[in-house]
């Protein structure tokens, strides 16, 4: 039995990279995802174009305003002199934010009177708008602490902020493990998904059917090089992320291997799922679309789960990627012990023997 | 040859009618997709889990953490000692901690006033960044009531006030669901051709329209037309979705919005022409057009992700992403109206993308056999 599966998988990878384009399809996408979301999925904000309009003339609106000019996080794009230019600007999108200085500012913050200045930011994506008023608000934060220190005026408390696990808040530090988590399904799912639908729709099946394989065997032939290629898709996108990136890997090396085998399991069994259930391969890609998307969305990937409906958190206990997630985070940029990913490892176990299970069964009934 | 282009189309309408996947990319896919994200996604941050820690019970302290109950924005728990607060955040029941130290009450009232401590958890820093605002507003509002209560002026030398434009409740789903719809009609239009094109040469049936009488622009316009009408569906779904659904307002007026998204359909059944037209198998075709138009659409559109925040060599790279002119345009009139400003330069940009597109795929397919 033993060497029967054994030529299936040689078979199987054969049939998987014995034209370069289906060569360069296993590594060239991965790729460019890889460098695509490591550059450009940012939440940090750099060179927010932004316009002044100040009706101050004295230094301490001079010194406020030299301070968003000195931050990388911000782009002077426009001086105005006319109130009536704000909303043109804001409106066809060449600034995002305006600084509004009222005539009473610095003699209003000299006499102690508290002195407001009012930060206009454009709403069409909200969380940029959140973004940009927070970035403003630490340079406000950080002239009232100097204001207060110089002129000797009482704040009763300054807060300390110490972010941990990530001093720097680099977007890049918390996206990068889960491109590892990703890549390993996306590149899993689809060579196993499109790999029965192919047979079926050239007429080769027919052909594996008639040869002494039980439909077990066939399954573990298809099955077993889509995990050994999630094994090296997870390896390479982990050490691109370390040597590369430079994002930290403190945990440990054993701890994050368990973690992608028994998210493996899952994955794998998915993509026979889907293989069994398609009869094309437009099927079956569109299956491993249908799967893979919500997969993502309600993982945690880009946005927390914590923010979804009670309904939909409760829709995400099944999704394996949750846990690998966590798993990922954890050990890449926590350094989590093991006994603390106990919680993530066993449930995902389990959806692995399940989803292996039901494809078995689906794969018996769907054959003949 | 409009009879000759009837017959394809027709042909065309009963191969979709036929597999249902193509009408399940057209019609489930913006479903599924807008339900997602209209339930599902979310960056509005409200209840985040705070652990406090107070190392004595005062007065002042309690007084001081009042204002952080009081908040909408988070769900406070106690602890009495720092250690077992940082193993909730490691573990992520809580997000982050504020620590307010022994002699809190004592240097409340000395000249350099009271530091507090808040340990965020940087690993999500998008919301650690969320956190830290929310917790300077909490610190204005009990410096305000402080100040009130006690006739002293504690208030911050200065004040911001925000406003934000547009979308001043900041809803995230009023630019996640306008965003969405560049991503869809991305699909229809790149994926769905792709596929269907690659299809054809992939089961020899392109040969047998190649021995037609059918002219190659016949046969390109032949599979346009029925997937611009698919896609224009599709289109009248999502937009009917979001209005009365997911209640985003739209400023603008409709025609622009189904003229602009007319543009960039053919702009994106272009770029699925082209792919089609280089990779003649469904596999590769669809691989092509995921990590060629799909991924983009998402994350080089700024639809997301600011394009002004990215390195250098990736904003280049984003001038020829179809999808980012037309997310700015449909963020503008969902948002904004009908803001020629915007709208025109970003439909010029998409009618120069649509024309080089479709050269190529002309200049690219020649009606012969390799």
């Amino acid at each position: 039995m033993g060497k029967r599966i054994f030529a299936l998988m040689i078979k199987e990878f054969l049939a998987l990279l014995k034209d370069r384009k289906g060569r360069l399809v296993l590594i060239v996408p991965p790729m460019i995802q890889l460098v695509v979301f490591g550059y450009a999925a940012t939440f940090d904000l750099k060179r927010v174009p932004y316009a002044v309009y100040s009706e101050d003339r004295g230094h301490a609106s001079r010194d406020l305003l030299a301070a968003f000019k000195g931050s990388s996080s911000f782009a002077l794009k426009a001086q105005l002199n006319d109130e009536s230019r704000i909303a043109g600007l804001v409106e066809s999108r060449q600034v995002l934010m305006v600084i509004r200085i009222g005539r009473n500012f610095s003699s209003d913050l000299l006499s102690g009177k508290p002195a407001a200045i009012q930060i206009i930011a454009d709403g069409r994506n909200s969380n940029t708008a959140m973004l940009v008023v927070n970035y403003a608000g630490t340079i406000v934060k950080a002239f009232n602490s100097d204001w207060a220190a110089k002129h000797g005026s009482a704040i009763p408390v300054h807060i300390e902020t110490r972010s941990w696990f990530n001093p720097n808040l680099e977007s890049r530090w918390f996206f990068i493990p889960g491109i590892v988590g990703l890549l390993t399904l996306l590149v899993t799912v689809l060579v196993t998904a499109l790999s029965v639908a192919r047979e079926r729709e050239q007429g080769t099946f027919d052909q594996l059917l008639v040869t002494p394989l039980s439909p077990i065997e066939i399954l573990i032939g298809k099955a077993l090089p889509g995990f050994l290629i999630g094994v090296g898709e997870a390896t390479v996108v982990t050490l691109a992320a370390v040597l590369w990136f430079k994002v930290p890997l403190l945990g440990s090396i054993l701890a994050l291997y368990i973690g992608i085998l028994l998210f493996l399991l899952s994955a794998v069994g998915m993509g026979l799922m889907i293989s069994s259930i398609a009869v094309t391969q437009q099927q079956g890609l569109l299956g491993a679309f249908f799967f893979m998307v919500p997969a993502i969305i309600l993982s945690g990937f880009a946005t927390p789960i914590r923010n979804m409906p009670s309904i939909v958190q409760d829709i995400t206990l099944v999704n394996p990627l949750r846990y690998f997630l966590v798993v990922l985070r954890g050990v890449f940029l926590q350094g989590t012990p093991f006994r603390l990913l106990l919680p993530e490892l066993w449930p995902l176990a389990l959806i692995g023997v399940i989803s292996l299970a039901t494809a078995r069964w689906l794969f018996r009934n769907r054959m003949y | 040859m409009s009879m000759r282009l009837n017959g394809l189309i027709r042909k065309e309408f009963i191969q979709i009618i036929r597999d249902p996947s193509s009408i399940a990319i057209a019609f489930l896919m913006p479903l599924v997709l807008l339900m997602l994200f209209g339930y599902g996604v979310s960056l509005d941050s409200e209840h985040i889990p705070l652990g406090i820690v107070t190392e004595s019970n005062s007065a002042d302290a309690s007084d001081f953490t009042a204002s952080f109950h009081a908040s909408r924005y988070f769900k406070t728990s106690h602890f009495s000692d720092t250690r077992g607060a940082v193993d909730a955040m490691m573990s992520g029941s809580i997000s982050a901690v504020i620590v307010l130290r022994q002699d809190f009450s004592k240097q409340l009232r000395q000249p350099g006033g009271s530091p507090v401590q808040l340990l965020l958890n940087g690993v999500d820093e998008n919301t650690a960044r969320i956190i830290s605002g929310y917790v300077d507003g909490s610190l204005q509002s009990w410096l305000e009531h402080a100040s009130a209560a006690r006739g002293l002026p504690l208030e911050l030398p200065v004040k911001v006030e925000q406003r934000i434009w547009f979308n001043s409740e900041l809803r995230s789903r009023n630019f996640l669901v306008p965003g969405l719809i560049a991503v869809i009609m991305t699909l229809i239009g790149a994926l769905l051709t792709a596929l269907v094109m690659a299809r054809e040469w992939e089961r020899g049936t392109m040969e047998a329209l190649l021995v037609t009488p059918l002219s190659m622009s016949e046969v390109i316009l032949g599979k346009l037309i029925p997937y611009f009408l698919l896609g224009m569906g599709g289109l009248a779904l999502s937009v009917a979705m979001a209005l009365w659904l997911f209640h985003v307002p739209l400023r603008g007026s409709l025609w622009v919005l189904f003229a602009c998204s007319a543009l960039f359909l053919i702009t994106a059944l272009g770029m699925g022409l082209l792919i089609s037209s280089v990779a003649k198998n469904q596999f590769i075709a669809g691989q092509v057009a995921i990590i060629g138009t799909f991924l983009p659409a998402f994350i080089l559109s700024g639809f997301i992700f600011d394009i002004d925040s990215m390195p250098g060599i990736v904003r280049l790279i984003t001038h020829v992403i179809a999808a980012r002119y037309y997310v700015a345009i449909l963020q503008t009139v969902f948002l904004v109206g009908d803001e020629w400003s915007v709208i025109l330069p970003n439909a010029g940009a998409l009618v120069l993308l649509a024309a080089v597109f479709l050269g190529l795929t002309w200049k690219n397919t020649r009606k012969r056999l390799e």
